[in-house]
């Protein structure tokens, strides 16, 4: 199955009942499938929205009403999400929101690119908030994490974003799909609306006017962070037992590293990969635990530099972190990064010790 | 025997309005109310407030309500109705809300027909930023963003949002109502009364459209403003059914 159409029946099989989207390359595959899927879920519904705005704020009233809810885009259609996303953070209500990322800034192009990290894991919207962001590296993991993406999304009443590129949504591999779940046996929301009967009516909003309330509500969305952060940080480390040189990349990047760490590890150099998996939070401990025998990090991302920072924030000066990209939607070879990381490697002696 | 001849309606909460005096958001706010009650659906509304001076409404409502960003309740009802078909859903917009930001999602929302019902006051004017242009303010008002009066060539011409809806192939029923008089009132809670009833019979989308009050942004006394309305507003946008593909429901 392609990357794209893993998500969707993943998340159908995960009980998302409700989607609205809007077209835009390259996730068109996603809408689509979306499409066929709900219509053959009685249950189901899909919706061709007029944009991305109307989307997410569909998604908005859907979550409100205790469904589990998606929907998907790329780069120019998350920036107009970005209003509805912050909507979901502040009234504390789930939603999955999957950003295929291409080129931009602007209306960029339609290749794969990493562009979008700053304004996934910063929250993205306005005020104080973060979505979780999750970056799937295979077709399996597209299948898992996505999963995951509701069950994070109920459990933190908080947006999901499921972060791939072009070529994740495009790739085709095999793959075990989760067990369909039965929407109806997922355990009950306290706190939807669905009209008042036999209980106190409810309110979900996000304006809070009184400035002591809303600093209060803050420091409660905070510390939700802070839960969140001890329980779903996730990485995956690969051949960094014995390594001198550990490259830290994610999605399609890491799919990259890690055939350049094939090659450099068969011309004998000990180099191994640390893949976020959660972009937010960031797997920061994991960073830290390695920096005690690692001395140098090479951040390798498909843009000009955005991962390096929380990479560099997590060492706080533990160890040399360096950093090799290209944007433009430009993705580079096993070969090149394989060369990249050799003569970084020889640069700082690392072969000696 | 004691009789009760005016009391709060069930629906709406021991709250005192924060609204300036003269407002039609309170009188709005009482009708629905009172509608609620009387078609038996308070236990299965859910009510959209919107940004604007009504933005506080689910203060005052006694039902479930959930706030949508400025103009997005199209939107956001569309997603509660889709999700829970057999549940009322209205959203409770003001003219700056629904006529400028929002007008994509309540164009298309209409177009597809969503079975829902939209309450849009309007007062011709920005209320909570402060007396701003709306998309309806008429030629020759004076806003604080048109000093000298709305000018066609300058500013732009008043927007008949509710002629445009009426164009969308999915909209059943669009009044223009108002509640500058007891006469006006009771037109508009029969207006409100068939667009929920309209939905509760699954026909679609009905919007009622009510010229309301503003006499703080105005700059006139709550009775002159209901003058105004009379004398000046109905000329720009007359009270009348402008599209009713239902008929009579009982
Ligand atoms: C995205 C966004 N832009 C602007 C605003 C500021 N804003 C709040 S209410 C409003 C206009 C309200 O006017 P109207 O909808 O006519 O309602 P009224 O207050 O007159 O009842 C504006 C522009 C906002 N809340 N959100
Ligand atoms: S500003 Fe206008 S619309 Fe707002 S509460 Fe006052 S009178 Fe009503």
């Amino acid at each position: 199955m392609r990357g794209s159409q893993v998500i969707g029946e993943a998340a159908v099989r995960a009980g998302c009942r409700f989607y609205a989207g809007y077209p835009i390359t390259p996730q068109n595959e996603l809408t689509e499938y979306m499409a066929a899927a709900m219509a053959k879920t009685p249950d189901g519904t899909f919706i061709q929205a007029e944009s991305e705005i109307a989307a997410i704020n569909m998604v908005l009233g859907a979550s409100m009403a205790g469904t589990r809810a998606m929907t998907s885009s790329s780069s120019p259609g998350v920036s107009l999400k970005q209003e509805g996303i912050s909507f979901l953070a502040g009234s504390e209500l789930p939603a999955v929101i999957v950003n295929t990322m291409r080129g931009g800034p602007g209306l960029g192009n339609i290749a794969p690119t990493q562009g979008d990290y700053f304004q996934a894991t910063r929250g993205g919207g306005h005020g104080d908030y973060r979505s979780i962001v999750l970056a799937p590296a295979s077709g399996q993991e597209e299948a898992d994490l996505t999963r995951k993406a509701f069950e994070y999304a109920d459990r933190y009443r908080t947006p999901v974003v499921i972060l791939i590129d072009g070529m994740m949504g495009q790739m085709m591999e095999p793959v075990v799909l989760p067990d369909p779940i039965d929407p109806r046996k997922l355990p009950e929301k306290s706190w939807v609306l669905d009209g008042a009967k036999g209980r106190p009516s409810r309110i979900i909003k996000s304006l809070i006017l009184n400035t002591s309330t809303m600093e209060e509500h803050n420091w409660k969305l905070y510390r939700k962070y802070e839960t969140i952060s001890k329980e779903i940080t996730a990485a995956e480390c690969h051949l960094t037992q014995d390594a001198r040189l550990i490259v830290i990349a994610y999605g399609t990047a890491a799919r990259i590293a890690k055939g350049a760490i094939k090659r450099v590890r068969e011309m004998g150099l000990k180099v191994g990969l640390l893949r976020p998996i959660t972009l937010w939070p960031f797997p920061k401990n994991k960073l830290v635990e390695k920096s005690r025998v690692v001395r140098n990090f090479l951040v390798f991302e498909m843009n000009t530099g955005q991962m390096v920072e929380d990479v560099k924030l997590s060492l706080e000066g533990r160890a040399n972190v360096h950093f090799y990209g290209r944007p433009g939607g430009i993705i580079s070879t096993p070969d090149e990064i394989s060369k990249v990381i050799s003569s970084l490697y020889y640069r700082q002696h690392l072969e000696e010790e | 025997m004691e009789q009760i001849v005016f009391q709060r309606p069930r629906y709406l909460k021991k709250a005192v309005f924060h609204y300036c005096p003269g407002c039609g958001h309170s009188l709005i706010h009482r009708l629905v109310a009172e509608i609620i009650d009387e078609l038996g659906i308070g236990d299965r509304v859910i009510g959209v407030p919107p940004a604007g001076c009504a933005v506080l409404a689910y203060d005052y409502f006694d039902i479930d309500m959930g706030e949508a960003p400025h103009g997005r309740g199209a939107a956001l009802a569309t997603g509660i109705k889709r999700t829970l078909p057999d549940r009322i859903v209205f959203s409770y917009q003001g003219d700056g809300d629904i006529a400028a930001i929002g007008t994509a999602e309540t164009i298309h929302a209409a177009n597809r027909g969503e079975n829902i019902t939209i309450i849009f006051v309007n007062n011709s004017c920005y209320g909570m930023t402060g007396g701003q242009m709306a998309p309806t303010t008429l030629l020759g008002q004076n806003s604080t963003t048109t000093p000298g009066g709305r000018d066609q060539l300058r500013d732009g011409g008043p927007v008949d949002l509710s002629e445009m809806l009426a164009i969308a192939r999915g909209s059943v029923y669009i009044e223009r109502t108002a509640v500058n008089s007891p006469k006006n009132i009771r037109r508009t809670k029969q207006a409100l009364t068939k667009a929920f009833k309209i939905q509760m019979a699954g026909r679609g989308f009905a919007l009622v459209e009510i010229l309301s009050p503003c006499p703080t942004n105005w700059k006139l006394s709550p009775v002159d403003s209901l003058k105004y309305i009379d004398d000046t507003v109905t000329k720009t946008y007359p009270l009348k059914v402008i599209k009713d593909t239902v008929g009579d429901l009982e």
